[in-house]
């Protein structure tokens, strides 16, 4: 009874194609989906490779060229001479001040986003994980100079840090890390430690966002078996914890690291009148004109980040990937 | 002789949810014993309990005499071979197997020699420079179970450790860990909601139903005299009797229990017997499962496959054997 009724159901078993362009395009990209994966590709990756990293290497080949020190025009001839000009002890000075500064913003932003990327991952829930991201997000939404012209008013002499410190009579602290050589000066906006709170603040948020990424994908069992066995809370962080996040670590340091290196505005706004790498090339692009020199010190930061992770490689930061 | 876990009235309660609910409980030393109840019912809790993931909200537990509450769960002499294995992935199997003995502080040689020899135990030999990513689901569970043996924890415990495994190798699983128990002396608590895996290993079974125990006793005891009507109902599928029904065959006004294969189906029309229809047949390979209609009581009988049966519809007459009926203690 039932089985005949089917059986006159005039539903055919194979629906016509939709017709017209778009049914025919439909089909064709099911049956071919290597054709549409390009189509979607090409633009993006045409982008990446003529206009991104194609002008990247024009500039790269600047550095292999020099400038006529009498005449300020650029000799196109092939020579090293700009990164022996490079590798003179002043800029040496700068590259490792550099190096650093980035090395130590990126420790300190790690040790700060652990535990705030910690929690976010492991206890946040609902709208507690919509507060983190919205106070994790909420300074990239603000412009970068305000953020940093706020920050010189809070580290001045006469700014809330120092009367904060002040009112909490710990101003001989400061007074006290002030007079430190390198890290010191006249306040903390004219001084290295100046320049260094900013950075970490700033860059903050790219290293608090993929090492939180990396925890949630740790399972929370994990952390209980390495209990279960014997393991310490110190040891379960060593041991489980701390390897898992490392490639999140990595991913973030690359920001931080990267971002330290390149920057130009934060030390010319916060800081002592000593060079960043972001700086001298801002000033031989500019003032100087000795493009060869800038693009030259616009490798620097490339070749570190390869060393960097190359060594992160070789330490297995992405074996738990 | 003191137990090797024991629960005194130990509560676990979640804001208002009783997920453990004033429960006493004795496991003796080198016993298999199973945690059975449908999920929910607060047997995995129980089990986190004893290991010190949960703490009790009140109550005492004792781990071989030695009160537990507060303490971590590193510092108890208990492992636990997780639902899913809980794997470390960034580490090789013999790392992983080795941990315990590593963060002890036992030297590398010795712990990798001790790794390696509990590899063999769960017959993994060589699999040690391996990744748990590269293992089958079987392969990560005998891990698993290395990792916590090598440690010779005082209690082992298994948060439903075969249900990602497939019938035929849970099958095998089974064998194997009951020789495994039995050679190691250590005391098993094993948690399931397989009725069948709780019945064919363990000494001792405790059904949960709602965060209690609902009965504990021997496989036997529990599959043959349940004492209520969730234990009837959830061990296998035995016919819950309504007291009515009961008084007709025992005198005694009672809930009563009868194994569907006490039920004898026979296609007379008249006679002594229970008249029922047949309204439906299950082939299950070795038996054939039949649904029978005895006036709105629905019933299960299990025949030997073979057997020649009424068409679906058809009456039948039920017989059963008096002894087979099973009074409850559940009042009526």
């Amino acid at each position: 009874m039932t089985i005949a009724a089917v059986q006159s159901d005039p539903t055919p078993a194979i629906l016509p194609g939709s017709g017209g362009m778009r049914g025919a395009l439909s089909d064709l990209f099911w049956r071919r989906p290597k054709f549409l994966l390009t189509l979607m590709l090409a633009p993006p990756l045409l982008w990446l490779g003529i206009v991104y990293i194609g002008s990247l290497f024009a500039l790269l080949a600047q550095s292999f060229f020099s400038i006529d020190e009498f005449s300020g025009l650029i000799n196109r001839e092939f020579t090293l001479k700009t990164y022996g000009d490079l590798l003179q002890a002043a800029n040496l000075d700068i590259i490792l001040r550099t190096v650093t500064m980035a090395a130590l913003v990126t420790l300190a932003s790690a040790i700060i986003a652990f535990p705030i990327a910690y929690y976010a991952a492991r206890y946040a829930r609902g709208r507690w994980k919509a507060l983190f991201y919205l106070g994790v997000m909420l300074p990239l939404w603000s412009s970068y100079l305000v953020k940093i012209y706020a920050w010189k008013l809070i580290l001045a002499k006469e700014g809330i840090l120092t009367w904060l410190l002040a009112k909490l009579n710990l101003l001989w602290l400061l007074d006290a890390w002030l007079s430190l050589p390198i890290v010191g000066g006249n306040s903390l906006s004219v001084s290295f430690t100046g320049t260094f709170i900013v950075f970490v603040y700033v860059w903050l948020p790219f290293m608090i966002l993929p090492v939180q990424a990396a925890l949630e994908r740790v399972p929370g069992n994990l952390v209980e078996a390495s209990s279960d066995l014997g393991a310490s809370p110190g040891q379960t962080f060593r041991n489980v914890l701390f390897p898992l996040a490392l490639p999140g670590i990595v991913a973030g340091s690359i920001f931080t690291f990267s971002l330290t290196l390149g920057d130009y505005i934060i030390p010319q706004i916060i800081g002592t009148s000593r060079l960043f790498i972001g700086q001298a090339v801002y000033s031989q692009q500019g003032t100087a004109g000795n493009i060869p020199l800038a693009a030259a010190f616009t490798v620097v930061p490339i070749v570190i980040m390869g060393f960097y992770l190359w060594g992160a490689k070789r330490m297995g930061a992405f074996d738990a990937l | 002789m003191t137990s090797a876990v024991s629960f005194k009235q130990v509560s676990r309660h979640f804001g208002s949810v009783r997920a453990v609910d004033a429960v006493d409980l004795e496991i003796a030393p080198g016993e298999f014993f199973a945690m059975l109840g449908p999920s929910g019912s607060g047997k995995t809790t129980c089990l986190r309990l004893i290991a010190g993931f949960e703490q009790p909200t009140a109550g005492s537990i004792f781990i071989f005499g030695e009160r537990a509450e507060g303490v971590p769960p590193y510092r108890r002499n208990v492992n636990t071979v997780f639902q899913d294995y809980a794997l470390f992935p960034h580490l090789n199997v013999l790392d992983n197997v080795a941990y315990g003995l590593m963060v002890k502080g036992v030297g590398k040689a010795e712990r990798l020699k001790a790794a390696e020899e509990a590899l063999s135990l769960v017959r993994l030999p060589g699999y040690g420079a391996r990744r748990p990513g590269q293992l089958s689901g079987g392969q990560r569970q005998r891990v698993a179970l290395a990792r916590a043996l090598v440690n010779q924890p005082k209690v082992l415990l298994l948060d439903e450790p075969l249900g990602a495994l497939d019938l035929k190798l849970r099958e095998n699983m089974q064998e194997e860990l009951k020789s495994l128990q039995k050679a190691l002396g250590i005391t098993f608590v094993f948690v399931t909601h397989d009725q069948g895996e709780a019945l064919s290993m363990a000494d001792r079974v405790a059904v949960f139903n709602d965060g209690r125990i609902m009965q504990v006793g021997t496989p036997e005891d529990i599959y043959q005299r349940p004492n209520t009507r969730f234990v009837a109902d959830f061990v296998g599928s035995s016919n819950v009797l309504p007291p009515d029904f009961v008084q007709r065959y025992s005198g005694q006004h009672r809930w009563g229990s009868l194994r569907p294969e006490s039920i004898r189906v026979s296609s007379a029309t008249s006679g002594d017997g229970v008249a029922a229809r047949l309204v439906g047949t299950n082939y299950l390979g070795a038996t054939t499962r039949l649904a029978l209609d005895a006036e709105g009581l629905r019933l299960h009988a299990v025949v030997p496959a073979g057997t020649s049966l009424p068409a679906e519809g058809e009456a039948v007459m039920l017989t059963f054997n008096r002894d087979s009926l099973h009074l409850m203690d559940e009042t009526a």
